[in-house]
């Protein structure tokens, strides 16, 4: 039994293809001006990489902010309770799954089947998703990538106004005029970002274990500043990009069995 | 090779200016108000109460300095020195970094204060928009804070968020206002809240094929709602005025005025008087500045 999950993102597109409950293979591309072809792209690498044709998924469901964009599937899900599936599927013990995004961050909690109980969701303000971190790479001229190991080098954080990523652009550039350690600065920023995303967890209720996944979710600066906020573990899964296609595809199977 | 110069439109024009027919030398009391904001630095001297000279420039990456050097431009021309000032006061968000103040006043009280300077004692309300807060502040007739409400923590509605659209479109800032308005039909108001998604809706509607002005107009409909929520949730009693950089922008201005059905008291002809509503907060801290030399010499 085959079924595919896609997650259309506000940046990426995700697909997952899941062979009898197992993962089979994975596809992903940037949305860019054409999230469309983006969906067509990431389907195809994900139909290779598992050597199938289309005609051999029987469902696909889609999942994401995007959603609407995606033009072939045979059921949705909500972004939240495909992060619920995808949780308890990498972790079984997981109860509460944060999820951040390019442009939001979802914390939903679940019970064992990874159906998803309660959530709380931010997308209106870029200084709680993935955004932020971005900007203020750009900011402190340093590669995204580099961001995380630069912040885990500094033994504290520059005091910095972080409540807004345009604010926080303007102090970071006179931070650097005040030759204040780019260390030091990156993680005051993943410290505000970790503040952010523990706060929206506290008005829902953390219940261990945390799964973390969402593209954040491979930032080791962050990893490590949620980590030190909540004074708890955080469980990663290999691939947390891929959690909501994960999510979706495992709801595609289970709606297969349904119809049996 | 050609020298390739990157064109800043966020930046407004700085300036220094003397009130024309007057002389400190005949002045009682001589006192200055030094108000370094987030985004910019202004320093207003008194004359018994009444504006000398004044100065507006960005703040560096410095408070103390920015203090400094705003001070030092107002002080430009004049025959006046630091030594010959009875009290200065420093406001603003850097107000503890002004080196040559006597007290340091909250901004929020010098606006008051200054508003109701500016135009009398019948202003009730006052529309703050900083570089990087906007404050909705109720007054008395004394213009005493009665109440007052703050965005800091955002830069949706503030002077920042005007920045970063006219940076955008290419549009300088002090002519953003005029421009937002010259669309034949208001469109709605982009929906995002965060300035970060307001400027990705932005580029998506240019894309789209919506010309400058009608995105500018949706983007500052934006703006002035979230302004506006904040006064509503002051009360906007009459009479009513703005100041800080907003005050100069139209666009801002009169969609303020249509959404919450009150119009702000005119800007006062500032360039000859002084009466300039970007310096509201230092002209309040100078007066401030007067009641204090008086008290402590009365003692």
């Amino acid at each position: 039994m085959i079924a595919a999950g896609i997650d259309m993102g506000t940046q990426s597109v995700k697909v997952a293809i899941l062979k009898d409950g197992k993962i089979l293979s994975k596809g992903k591309a940037f949305c860019g001006f054409k999230p469309k072809d983006a969906a067509e792209e990431a389907f195809e690498e994900a139909l290779t990489n598992s050597k199938l044709s289309r005609d051999e998924i029987r469902h696909v469901t889609a999942t994401g902010a995007g959603v609407d964009l995606v033009s072939h599937f045979d059921s949705t899900i909500s972004m939240m309770g495909a992060d619920a599936q995808a949780g308890v599927y990498f972790f079984p013990s997981a109860r509460t799954v944060v999820d951040i995004g390019a442009e939001d961050a979802r914390a939903v909690s679940c019970d064992e089947r990874g159906t998803m109980l309660d959530f709380v969701v931010n997308s209106r303000c870029a200084a709680g998703a993935g955004t932020f971190i971005e900007a203020m790479a750009r900011a402190l001229e340093v590669k995204l990538e580099e961001m995380g190991p630069l912040s885990i080098k500094a033994e504290e954080a520059t005091p910095i106004n972080a409540s807004c990523v345009i604010f926080a652009e303007s102090d970071v550039v006179s931070l650097i005029h005040r030759q204040k350690s780019k260390e030091k600065i990156a993680r005051a920023i993943y410290a505000a970002l970790a503040d952010r995303v523990s706060s929206m967890m506290h008005r829902l209720g953390i219940k261990p274990e945390v799964v973390l996944v969402g593209g954040v979710a491979e930032d080791v600066g962050f990893i490590a500043a949620l980590e030190r906020t909540l004074g708890m573990n955080i469980l990663i899964p290999e691939d947390p990009v891929f959690a909501g296609a994960v999510g979706a595809a495992l709801t595609a199977s289970k709606r297969i069995e349904k119809v049996k | 090779m050609e020298k390739v110069q990157k064109l800043e439109y966020w930046r407004w024009p700085e300036y220094h200016r003397v009130v024309p027919g007057k002389d400190w030398k005949n002045a009682e009391i001589i006192t200055a108000g030094v108000d370094v904001g987030s985004v910019s630095s202004k320093a207003v001297i008194m004359t018994d109460n009444e504006v000398y000279s004044w100065a507006v420039l960005r703040t560096g990456s410095n408070s103390s300095d920015s203090a400094k050097k705003v001070m030092g431009w107002a002080l430009e021309g004049i025959g006046l020195k630091l030594d010959d000032f009875d009290y200065i006061v420093g406001t603003g968000y850097g107000r503890v970094n002004v080196p040559m103040a006597n007290k340091a006043i909250t901004e929020i009280a010098c606006h008051a204060k200054g508003a109701n300077y500016i135009w009398g004692p019948t202003v009730r309300t006052i529309l703050d928009v900083g570089g990087q807060d906007v404050k909705a502040i109720s007054c008395n007739e004394r213009g005493r804070v009665t109440r007052f409400l703050m965005n800091d923590k955002c830069a949706a509605g503030t002077g920042r968020g005007m920045e970063v659209i006219a940076d955008l479109l290419k549009i300088p800032i002090d002519k953003v206002g005029e421009a937002s308005l010259m669309v034949d039909k208001e469109p709605g108001p982009v929906s995002s809240t965060c300035v970060v998604f307001a400027k990705s809706e932005a580029v998506a509607l240019l894309r789209s094929g919506w010309p400058k002005k009608k995105v500018l107009a949706a983007y500052a409909r934006a703006m002035a709602i979230r302004m506006s929520e904040l006064l509503q949730k002051v009360g906007c009693k009459e009479d009513f005025v703005i100041t800080g950089g907003q005050s100069k922008n139209i666009g801002i201005v009169t969609r303020i005025e249509e959404i919450l059905g009150v119009k702000r008291l005119p800007v006062p002809k500032w360039e000859e008087t002084g009466l300039d509503p970007m310096a509201a907060g230092a002209i309040g801290a100078a007066l401030f500045a007067s009641a204090l030399y008086k008290k402590s010499s009365n003692r």
